[in-house]
């Protein structure tokens, strides 16, 4: 294993030398009392001590709206679309989210879960978040009345070549944090919890830039090297709250509760590599470098569809994803959390590629379906990607501490 | 109580280390479900392992708050007919057994007293019926001073805490040591 002289400066011995050779001890609590040790080691002789590590940042769990919606989006995201058993009960629904929830609460919060055989893979969260989303069978199972009318399968496209691999479901959780390991511990330590009650449908694993690559908040780039989600309304603002969890005119299913599309979009990087930089630009209408609209110099300048090149035509062609994904109707919005996935290539080729858009509104109907049906009809991206997954979940409000996620659905109990 | 023996199938210097590991992350009951008792006493991080069949563990983390010594010496639950309260101990040969403790638990002043999967544990005998994942059961706790400790505890689906128990397993039939080689 290389490792990378650090915390040098000074001539003090590289501290995380110290952290290395607890850990080599075999022991992961060891590990910690390592870095206790290095911490006093910095103070007693004068020198700073290590910045803090950013294993130990914490998202709240408790809190009326769910973590892992507005939460920045982390380094690592995994997707899984559990089944219930054909025999579940409305009992079971409710064991499990409390199990899950619970699970959930500790991780998220750098603490074994109750029976975690790993114990010492969750003293790190690194912003863990947690995130439940119920398919159609759940809330029909827990409470029919409370199911939201756009609580199905999208209406197909014509651009669609789904896979049941990749679609449906009746449990989503979505699994975040900056650091992979503890992404898979909390993963397996929810599914263990699950096993007795559903199985494992369909899993999709994502990435982004890792933690302190680019700064917070930063657009991310896909695949294919685009400025990916410009539009998207930043959390905190008026338009990413009417987004998320409705407003006027466009009530969320459950006061604090919102909805989660999640589309696997292939990207073909072999046909995109065929187009050159120009093409690639006008196909987005965005320019490649900054993401800026090729009518503007900034990134989030405001494309002006209205203005023409010098032979007449738009500068922002009708056919560009920017000009059709953006709706005349200002409440047509969605908010996306998307991550990148690259998988292991078929037979003879060199990428398996694309994108896990995961989208947040309160309306699937009036939000993402519109959206979807203007790129459908038209938009020059449509030639380099192919939605091959598509699932729709009803994201419930969040719990208080002693609560569980979706205890909404029991309430009349 | 009767002495009984049991031998774990998990190497016992695994329990070690999880034990170890437990001490480095301070562990805070949750509220959901631990329970103060009225001596002082209280159960944090309390579960049960799921089981099909008659016998299961129930594990957690007793603390005691008060300036005494605390011992438990009893436990019962609705949803067993036997409960006893079980040790980890080595022989003379370096040979750990498992069985059940003849003082109790003893819970030091300010301090805590864990209950985990291939250590001390509460051993249910007799399940009323089978525990799934997500069932909740009470379990009651007695001190030797009279106090009592109510706590509910959320049966987990667990792979692990397999203890055998060596020879039949009847009541008041008492048991010898039995041998297990250590794993080192």
């Amino acid at each position: 294993m290389k490792e990378k002289p650090t915390a040098t400066e000074g001539g003090g011995p590289p501290r995380r030398h110290l952290l290395f050779g607890g850990a080599a001890a075999g022991l992961g609590a060891m590990a910690a009392v390592g870095l206790q040790v290095a911490n006093s080691a910095g103070r007693e002789s004068g020198q700073p001590g290590p910045e803090p590590l950013h294993g130990a940042a914490v998202v709240p769990f408790h809190g009326a709206r769910q973590a892992g919606v507005g939460t920045p989006a982390q380094a690592h995201g995994v997707f899984v679309s559990l089944e219930l058993r054909p025999d579940t009960t409305r009992e079971k629904v409710r064991a499990l989210l409390m199990l899950l929830s619970d699970d959930a609460a500790r991780l998220t919060q750098g603490k074994a879960a109750l029976a975690d055989t790993e114990a010492e893979l969750a003293l790190h969260p690194a912003r863990l978040t947690v995130t439940f989303g119920f398919g159609p069978r759940l809330v029909q199972l827990a409470d029919p009345g409370q199911s939201p009318g756009w609580l199905r399968p999208l209406p197909g496209f014509s651009i669609d070549r789904l896979v049941p691999e990749f679609s449906g479901g009746d449990l989503l959780l979505q699994i975040c944090s900056d650091d992979p390991v503890t992404v898979a511990h909390a993963r397996r330590m929810l599914l263990k919890d699950s096993r007795s009650f559903a199985s494992v449908k369909w899993v999709q694993q994502g990435f982004r830039r890792a933690h302190g690559t680019e700064r917070p908040g930063a657009t991310m780039r896909n695949l294919f090297g685009q400025v990916d989600g410009t539009a998207n309304p930043a959390p905190g603002g008026e338009q990413h709250e009417r987004t998320v969890w409705g407003g006027e005119g466009m009530p969320p299913w459950t006061p604090d509760g919102t909805s989660l599309v999640i589309r696997r979009i292939r990207m073909d990087v072999d046909t995109w590599d065929e187009l050159d930089r120009p093409g690639r630009e006008e196909s987005m209408g965005r320019d490649l470098a900054n993401g800026a609209p090729l009518t503007g110099v900034a990134e989030h300048d405001e494309p002006d569809f209205a203005a023409l090149g010098p032979h007449g035509f738009p500068v922002i062609a009708d056919f560009s994803h920017v000009r059709r994904s953006r709706p005349e109707d200002g409440s047509q919005r969605i908010f996306r959390r998307a991550y990148n996935y690259d998988d292991s290539p078929p037979a003879g080729g060199v990428s398996e590629s694309g994108l896990i858009f995961a989208s947040y509104q309160a309306d699937v109907d009036k939000q993402f379906v519109p959206i979807q049906q203007r790129l459908d009809e038209l938009d020059l991206l449509n030639k380099w990607t192919t939605p091959i997954g598509s699932a729709v979940f009803a994201v419930p409000p969040g719990c208080l501490a002693g609560g569980f996620v979706g205890e909404g659905l029991f309430a009349g109990d | 109580m009767s002495k009984k023996t049991i031998r774990p199938v998990l190497p016992l210097f695994i329990a070690a280390s999880l034990a170890l590991a437990g001490c480095s992350s301070p562990a805070t009951p949750s509220p959901s479900s631990a329970s103060q008792g009225a001596a002082g006493l209280s159960m944090g991080e309390p579960w049960v392992k799921a089981s099909a069949d008659g016998m299961t563990g129930a594990f957690g983390i007793l603390t005691n708050n008060t300036d005494r010594e605390l011992v438990v010496v009893g436990a019962n639950t609705p949803s067993a007919s036997m409960v006893e309260l079980h040790e980890t101990v080595k022989g003379d040969d370096g040979a750990t057994t498992m069985q059940a403790k003849e003082g109790g638990f003893t819970v030091p002043a300010h301090g805590e007293f864990r209950l985990e999967p291939g250590a001390n544990h509460i051993m249910l005998m007799g399940l009323a019926k089978p525990l799934a994942p997500g069932d909740v059961i009470t379990v009651e706790l007695e001190t030797s001073d009279g106090g009592q400790l109510t706590f509910s505890a959320p049966a987990k689906d667990f792979s692990g805490a397999n203890e055998n128990y060596e020879g039949s397993h009847g009541g008041g039939e008492s048991h010898g040591t039995m041998d297990h080689p250590s794993a080192k």
